[in-house]
């Protein structure tokens, strides 16, 4: 094996695990949603290439709503749906959408679009 | 009535705490910056007379305003906002929303295909001098393998990409680049990374051959780079296209709805908009008009085409004391109705909102389709890595070409969107089209169970009969003649309200038989009535009472046995002492009954009927229908209990009831079916909601799980089986058996034709028709 191979071998390699890192490596915490004075649990959500944030942080048994504002052509995005709670909504582009509904139990549920390309988390505790 | 509805429902009359009824409109407010600027237009809208209350949403850029209806309030309510010194215009109303996304999506498949055109342009020429001998541009001297000029030609090719790549390509770069913020992949990412590594590469080869000593001249690979967009450029405009045919049932549905409604009040006809007719209001329809909301007929009679809402294609006939279905079409009577539901609570706009929600749940096959786009993109990657390791170190020479080439192909021919769009388009078009025919699934997993049905369960009682009984017989003792007998029999029904004697009276009076009121009239209760009409002294009733009254009733005897054994009702005439003839009543089988059962039987379904009358009743009813199955003598409790017994048999159990009685069995069947009431279309019990209640659309939701299955599998199979022969074939598998390389053109072309492949065949579900009902 010449010098190049080794080293197009080896780099090889260790693209295929900053790859594999990247993509399933561990990921952040997640932005906590804030409580409103009417008691609701309230997160804005950008839609644009992805969900910004998208891992949302929520207390189970308090309502919660997520205000949806998709801002992007792509026809990818333009619904969400959460599968977990049976609820889906169209994203009209530049538009504020919101979905209310209340986690009862703890556990992660996650949305995603009409696709399933783009994903996101509710974490619910 | 849940919070989030109200975000899509702009106008939405509820009652207040008082009991008085307000209307709730939206206003978009443009010009916003601060809280106060809120607080200051819901001040001024609190002064509009009229008005409840008013909040403004500074992030939502909206005003809800409650108020009490009466009058068009909107331009007033608009006034208000101007005069605090802003803007407002209508909120969107959920059918512009809709028309919006479909503008939306005019203008990004104009948009792509202006992109595909401009790459298409670069491409042609681009291909021309990469590819010179088909053309015999070879023979020139330029063109000579290994000369400057060559070099040149290609670092022209490698200028003239670069707005290909820069425009038409951008939409790739700025998808990927924001996925990989989220530290996720998709299919932009790989289109992006393959197209920049052919055009780098390239580039690096025409502007410093020197690098390559072994690869000089061999190949640039530019043209992929303005093919690979233009092509999967195309196939997403392509795409966008056939998605939007895909909702086009739901389009439709939202587009039945009417704006206006003629609405009395203070005793004079105004017109109004619809969001404005509040619970209680009566409105008039003329012929050939929309009804407008649901309510009940107060007067005049008409008869109604329903065929949008409940797929029942004969005009159904109303008169006072009817509902009516909003969006439902007057053919050519007039009446006035009152409103019972409105805005987001009517048939029409549950409807709606079921399909997209069902629309939007997934089917349990789905899961593991999903699990593998999960993974898909960034294993592509490593894929496409690891087959250029591989090419480099063992592929022939010139080794970095192929490494190349090869891993380009890899990253371009995985096609993530075939596989993500596989099931949800399928489901679009089929529930879209259920809807078409008044059938609601509630999801996804009610579609897929449904194909899996072997056993049908129909309730009797409303299902396969209309539920309440009707006149089926009249016979007559040799001295009396049936005209006599029935009319009779109908004159001293006149009084009582049971509903048999109602069904005699009615049917008498079907037969052209005239009744008039009886002298006198008592009830014995449990055994008939002892009545005076025409003057004469009569008797009804079953045999007990005329036996007690000491009336022979031999000769009717025969007759009487018979009609009982057919499972109708006989009842027992007496004139003056004398046994003068038998009315028979019977809760008489839908038209549709008989070809519906047949058509299910033919589907491979064993048909099983319940019901709560006993063996005989039941025996005679299925001998009429051919059912497989009777279980008869169930108590309405039972029926859950009889259902999971069929389960424990193994089978897969649907159940047809209607959603009040039968509920515990419809969620206890694997998949329950509730015939529709009216409009009440939103039955919780059921996984699906027959709007027409007859049970030819048991058939059709039958037939559109079986074809909406049929097609998803077809699109996941295809997804599945092109990803998993393709990827191996770009990385080169094949190539040391039968020396077989896969160009990066054909993978582009493979890629971008594979979705719209995938959105084409759910599209074919839309020209799925309903079997015509066998004659």
């Amino acid at each position: 094996m010449s010098i190049d191979q080794i080293a197009v071998t080896a780099a090889g390699l260790l693209a295929i695990a900053g790859v594999a890192w990247f993509f399933w490596g561990p990921r952040g915490e997640g932005v906590k949603a804030a409580l409103n004075s009417a008691g609701v649990q309230e997160a804005m959500i950008l839609v644009k290439g992805g969900y910004t944030p998208d891992t949302i942080v929520v207390e189970a048994g308090t309502p919660v709503r997520l205000s949806f504002r998709r801002e992007e052509t792509a026809a990818c995005s333009e619904r969400v749906l959460f599968p977990a709670f049976g609820r889906s909504a169209d994203l009209p582009e530049g538009e504020v959408v919101p979905i209310e509904l209340t986690p009862d139990a703890p556990g992660e549920y996650g949305f995603e679009c009409g696709m399933g390309m783009l994903h996101g988390k509710l974490v619910v505790r | 009535m849940n919070p989030s509805e109200t975000a899509t429902a702009p106008l939405q009359p509820s009652p207040t705490e008082d009991g008085d009824q307000t209307a709730t409109a939206r206003l978009s407010i443009e010009g916003m910056h601060c809280a106060s600027c809120a607080s200051r237009i819901e001040a001024e809208l609190a002064r509009v007379p009229g008005v409840v209350g008013a909040s403004v949403s500074l992030t939502a850029e909206e005003a809800t305003v409650r108020y009490a209806p009466g009058r068009d309030e909107l331009p007033s309510l608009e006034d208000a906002v101007a005069r605090a010194g802003y803007k407002a215009r209508p909120a969107a109303a959920p059918e512009d929303a809709l028309t919006r996304q479909e503008s939306d999506r005019r203008r990004e498949y104009r948009s792509l295909m202006r992109k595909f055109w401009f790459a298409a342009l670069i491409a042609v020429p681009v291909m021309v001098f990469s590819y010179p001998d088909p053309l015999g541009l070879d023979r020139w001297a330029a063109f000579e393998e290994g000369s400057d000029s060559l070099l040149w030609i290609w670092r022209a090719l490698g200028l003239a990409t670069i707005p290909v790549l820069a425009w038409s390509g951008s939409q790739f770069y700025s998808g990927a680049w924001l996925a990989l913020r989220h530290r996720q992949a998709n299919m932009h990412t790989l289109i992006a990374v393959g197209i920049s590594a052919a055009w780098l590469y390239s580039t690096v080869a025409v502007l410093w051959p020197e690098i390559f000593p072994e690869e000089r001249f061999t190949e640039v690979y530019y043209d992929v780079a303005a093919v690979v967009v233009a092509l999967v450029t195309l196939g997403l405009a392509l795409e966008v296209k056939a998605k939007g045919r895909s909702s086009e049932a739901i389009r439709e549905l939202v587009g039945l709805q009417t704006k206006r409604a003629r609405v009395v009040r203070d005793g004079t006809e105004v017109e109004i908009p619809i969001e404005e007719v509040v619970v209680g209001d009566v409105l008039t329809v003329r012929p050939g008009e929309k009804v407008p909301v649901d309510g009940v007929i107060v007067d005049g009679q008409s008869a109604l085409d329903e065929s949008m809402v409940t797929g029942e294609s004969l005009p159904v006939d109303k008169e006072p004391g009817d509902e009516v279905i909003g969006a439902t079409v007057n053919t050519t009577g007039a009446f006035r109705f009152t409103a019972t539901k409105v805005g987001a609570d009517t048939a029409l706009a549950s409807i709606v909102r079921m399909v997209q929600d069902a629309q939007a749940t997934k089917l349990p096959i789905q899961r593991v389709v999903d699990q593998v786009a999960g993974v898909f993109v960034p294993a592509v990657i490593i894929v496409a890595i690891a087959a250029f390791v591989v090419w480099f170190d063992l592929g022939p020479s010139p080794a970095l070409t192929y490494a190349v080439i090869v891993a380009v192909t890899v990253l371009i021919i995985a096609c993530p969107c075939a596989l993500g769009l596989a099931t949800p388009t399928s489901l679009t078009v089929g529930m879209g089209k259920g809807a078409e025919q008044g059938i609601l699934f509630r999801g996804g997993d009610a579609l897929q169970a449904g194909r899996q049905l072997d056993t049908l369960v129909l309730d009797k009682t409303g299902t396969i009969t209309h539920g309440k009984p009707a006149l089926t017989d009249v016979a007559a003792s040799p001295t009396f003649d049936e005209q006599d007998v029935l009319r009779l029999a109908a004159s001293v029904e006149r009084r009582s309200e049971h509903p048999l004697a109602q069904a005699i009276v009615a049917g008498a009076a079907e037969r052209g038989v005239a009744s008039a009121d009886p002298e006198s009239f008592v009830a014995v209760p449990g055994h008939g009535v002892e009545a005076r009409a025409e003057g004469r002294a009569v008797l009804l009733g079953n045999r007990k009472l005329l036996a007690d009254r000491g009336v022979d009733v031999a000769a009717l005897q025969e007759r009487a046995e018979t009609l009982a054994s057919e499972g109708k009702t006989p009842m027992y005439l007496a004139v003056e002492g004398r046994a003068a003839g038998l009315v028979a009543v019977a809760d008489t089988i839908k038209p549709d009954s008989v070809a519906a059962i047949a058509q299910l039987r033919e589907l491979g379904l064993e048909v099983a009927m319940i019901t709560g009358d006993n063996e005989r009743t039941a025996a005679a009813v299925a001998r009429q229908v051919g059912v497989d199955r009777v279980l008869a003598e169930v108590l309405p409790e039972d029926k859950a209990h009889e259902v999971q017994k069929l389960q424990l048999e193994g089978r897969r159990v649907g159940m047809v009831g209607d959603g009040i009685n039968d509920a515990p069995a419809l969620t206890q069947a694997d998949v329950g079916l509730a015939i529709g009431t009216g409009t009440d279309v939103a039955i919780e019990a059921s996984d699906v909601t027959l709007v027409g209640g007859s049970l030819q659309s048991v058939v059709s939701a039958i037939e559109i799980s079986q074809a909406t299955m049929r097609n998803v599998r077809q699109n996941l199979f295809g997804a599945f089986v092109y990803n998993t022969a393709g990827l191996p074939i770009a990385a080169g598998l094949l190539y040391p058996f039968f020396g077989v390389l896969l160009s990066p053109l054909i993978a582009a072309a493979a890629m971008a034709f594979s979705s719209v492949t995938v959105v084409s065949n759910a599209n074919r579900l839309r020209h799925w028709k309903p079997k015509e009902a066998l004659a």
